[in-house]
């Protein structure tokens, strides 16, 4: 029965798929919100590096030592990265931009001189070939299952510990490093840490997505999180669910469209970034853009209570209150008149009898509010100006 | 050389070498400003991006025509600009992710249009995957028009606005305040910087095209504090290195023509970052042991000079030893190049065994104007 589902080809493809969203979300979050995440770009192509050379030493292409030993790769990366950086003859961003390009060079030199044959070739190292994992098996107690399977699941375990145990220290180091430092917390090494498990889960889903579609797992995820919440554990719940989605929905698509399966699972999280851009509930264009035009609309009605104050004791009171002078004193054409006097009728602010626009005791109350807001009584202040 | 002229001679190594060069000098001189404007990165995010342009450029010509390739390269990439824009403009996501976003996700789209087209079994698909890690082999004489035309559009559009370019790089402000359409140059630099990219699209691959226009600036940038300087050397740090890289290439065992031209630049790299005058680590590293010696120097002959006014002897010898217990390690070495130039001379002082040292004339004026400066700091 287990086995049997573990060595059907889909479920083993998307099971797959969706442990390298999880494993690269849970690490990614806090890369995105450090405003370190081209250190994944940067990383995911220098372990290429360690891959070739831990080939070429144990002949090892699999397993927790050939893991550990490739993402060495990566956390050189970084420290290479910085020691560049501190010698301040280059910017970080060049830094970036000097050191993981020649790492990736060497890497691909290596296999291309040294490893024509085996399965790790220059096409592999970009793609990656998640639709084969299941050729690939291991014996776990009687069972085969995939191995790319296997390493993918002990890597989301470690990194799902490592970010649930130290959930209090990671969020403090991420939000406020000096704070965490001061506390005797060691951000750095925290740092140093996470970046070692990113290298790790870059070599473990090597094999299944290749080194730059890992870079859309780790980053898109947690960025398309970011836009839906402001809570720390729901970005993260957030980045899992979309990656587990984009890994059963990118599966399906590209069967259907029989295109890389890899390609589509990552191009599903960004079909997700840009749905959490447009119709995010706070940050998304659209309800930017709704707060934007409520904002307007609000301080219309606000013009036009106060112009209708100004005028209401004065004896050019009825030819001031008629639609036609909306148009003309208060220079709004005919549409956005019609619009702000729905909105005031619609508040209670005004009253309309024979085209004499009148105002409403509340509608009064707020226009002095506007003109006198050192006479607003505080307990009112909040919340009717929130609402008009 | 006979051979020489046999290698020079040969149609493809000639094409390899002018695409190189136009790609080195292109690359290299617009780098300049990516490096100097610290939109590095960009140039990465820009060369992934241009995979899907590659694939749909081919879709659309129906075969491996390189001048539809590089238009929908540019397209491609610059779409992907204008996502990290409005990623960091209109959303609360940082710089780094936007480029992390449009790098990786127009990447994965590249990977979806291409296995798209192998799937759809076209013959001529062959030259396509050169376009990942680059083929110096592949280009034909037909390319490097292609090549030549755009590499002209973009330098000859950089030396037209050069004053431009210069003050919007380096004070956008200033330049918005003498009218200059700061905006404007901006996504021409980077529109230009796409321009380069997929001039080196063919030899270098989108992988590696990043380094391309970051590595040849950042060598320069060592050896020059000019912009002028800078750019035309960045332009020439990176047509050698294309040029180097791709007759290795060309003529070895059929390695990737990218990784080459990217390591013999790197190598180039830190050459610049040890040895560049005044600014290479191997400079500052003897500046700063030429100034830790001179420090100890004056010390020394400071401590000299205490003691001989201290017994009153303007002959005074101080026993070495003692010396060496006040001073550390180099005192020998600092006693040794005083006596050379003839600042502290040896004396003996009886009974006591041992060398001894006491100022002449000129130590002595040496360490009272020492001291004179010290007083002076101090008060």
């Amino acid at each position: 029965m287990i086995q049997a589902v573990l060595t059907n080809i889909p479920f083993s493809i998307m099971a797959t798929g969706a442990l390298v969203g999880i494993a690269a979300t849970l690490v990614g979050t806090f890369l995105v919100l450090r405003r370190s995440s081209m250190l994944a770009d940067a990383i995911s192509h220098s372990i290429v590096f360690g891959i070739a050379i831990v080939w070429l030493l144990t002949g090892l292409a699999s397993g927790p030592v050939q893991i550990f030993g490739a993402a060495l790769t990566g956390v050189l990366t970084v420290v290479l990265i910085e020691m560049l950086t501190a010698t301040r003859r280059v910017k970080n961003d060049a830094a970036i931009g000097l050191v993981f390009p020649a790492l990736f060079s060497a890497g691909v030199l290596l296999l291309n001189v040294y490893a024509r044959d085996v399965h790790i070739d220059a096409h592999t190292v970009l793609l990656g070939e998640i639709g084969f994992v299941w050729l690939d098996t291991v014996s776990l107690g009687g069972i085969e299952v995939p191995r790319a399977l296997v390493s993918m699941a002990s890597l989301t375990l470690v990194n799902l510990a490592f970010v649930s145990i130290l959930y209090k220290e990671l969020k403090l180091a991420t939000f406020d490093e000096g704070l965490a430092r001061s506390l005797g917390f060691y951000p750095g090494v925290l740092f140093y840490a996470l970046l070692t498990l990113t290298s790790s889960t870059a070599v473990a889903a090597f094999d299944a997505v290749g080194a730059i579609l890992f870079v859309a797992f780790v980053i898109v995820p947690p960025s398309a999180a970011y836009l839906l919440t402001d809570r720390l554990w729901r970005m993260i719940l957030y980045g899992c669910a979309i990656s587990l989605i984009s890994s059963v929905g990118g599966y399906y698509l590209a069967v259907m469209w029989n295109v890389s399966i890899g390609g589509m699972m990552a191009l599903a999280t960004g079909a997700f970034l840009l749905l959490a851009l447009t119709f995010g509930p706070r940050y998304g264009l659209i309800a930017q853009e709704l707060r934007r035009r409520g904002e307007s609309s609000r301080n219309d009605r606000r013009a036009l209570v106060v112009h209708l104050h100004n005028h209401e004791t004065a004896p050019e009171r009825d030819e001031e209150s008629t639609p036609e002078a909306l148009r003309e004193h208060l220079r709004w054409n005919a549409v956005r008149a019609q619009r702000v006097l729905r909105g005031a009728l619609a508040r209670e602010l005004v009253t309309l009898d024979a085209d004499n626009i009148r105002l409403t005791p509340g509608g009064r109350a707020l226009a002095r509010e506007v003109l006198e807001p050192w006479r607003r009584p505080v307990a009112a202040a909040a919340t009717t100006t929130r609402r008009r | 050389m006979e051979a020489l002229f046999a290698f020079l001679g040969d149609y493809t190594i000639q094409n390899v070498l002018i695409g190189a060069a136009l790609l080195g000098l292109s690359s290299g001189a617009l780098g300049a400003f990516a490096v100097l404007r610290q939109q590095s990165l960009l140039g990465d995010a820009l060369s992934h991006a241009t995979l899907p342009g590659v694939a749909l450029g081919f879709m659309a010509a129906g075969t491996r025509h390189l001048g539809s390739i590089m238009l929908g390269a540019l397209l491609t990439g610059a779409a992907a600009a204008l996502l990290v824009v409005l990623l960091t403009q209109r959303s609360r996501l940082k710089t780094d992710a936007a480029l992390g976003i449009a790098l990786s996700t127009f990447f994965a789209l590249g990977v979806v249009l291409l296995t798209r087209i192998q799937q759809s079994g076209n013959a001529s698909q062959g030259g396509l995957d050169s376009f990942l890690f680059g083929q110096a082999a592949a280009i034909l004489r037909s390319d490097l028009w292609v090549m030549a035309a755009l590499a002209l559009a973009a330098l000859g559009l950089l030396t037209v606005l050069w004053k431009e370019f210069k003050l919007a790089t380096f004070d956008p402000t200033f330049a918005r305040s003498l009218g200059l359409p700061v905006m404007l140059l901006e996504t021409a630099l980077t529109v230009m910087i796409a321009l380069a990219i997929v001039i080196g699209l063919q030899m270098v691959g989108v992988v590696l095209m990043a380094a391309m226009v970051v590595a040849p600036a950042a060598a320069a940038r060592q050896w020059s504090t000019r912009l002028e300087g800078m750019v035309l050397l960045s332009a020439a740090i990176g047509a050698t290195g294309g040029v180097a890289g791709a007759v290795l290439s060309a003529t070895g065992r059929n390695l990737a023509t990218g990784p080459l031209i990217v390591l013999t630049i790197t190598a180039i790299v830190l050459f610049s970052l040890l040895a560049a005058p005044e600014r290479g680590l191997l400079w500052a590293a003897v500046q700063r042991r030429r100034a830790g010696a001179m420090l100890h120097d004056r010390r020394v002959l400071a401590t000299l000079l205490r003691l001989s006014d201290e017994h009153a002897d303007r002959a005074y010898g101080a026993e070495q030893g003692m010396l060496k217990v006040l001073h550390g390690l180099g005192t020998v070495a600092s006693l040794h190049g005083l006596e050379r130039r003839g600042q502290v001379r040896r004396v003996e002082h009886m009974p006591e065994e041992g060398i001894h040292w006491a100022l002449t004339e000129s130590g002595r004026e040496a360490a009272e104007q020492t001291l004179a400066e010290l007083e002076a700091g101090e008060s």
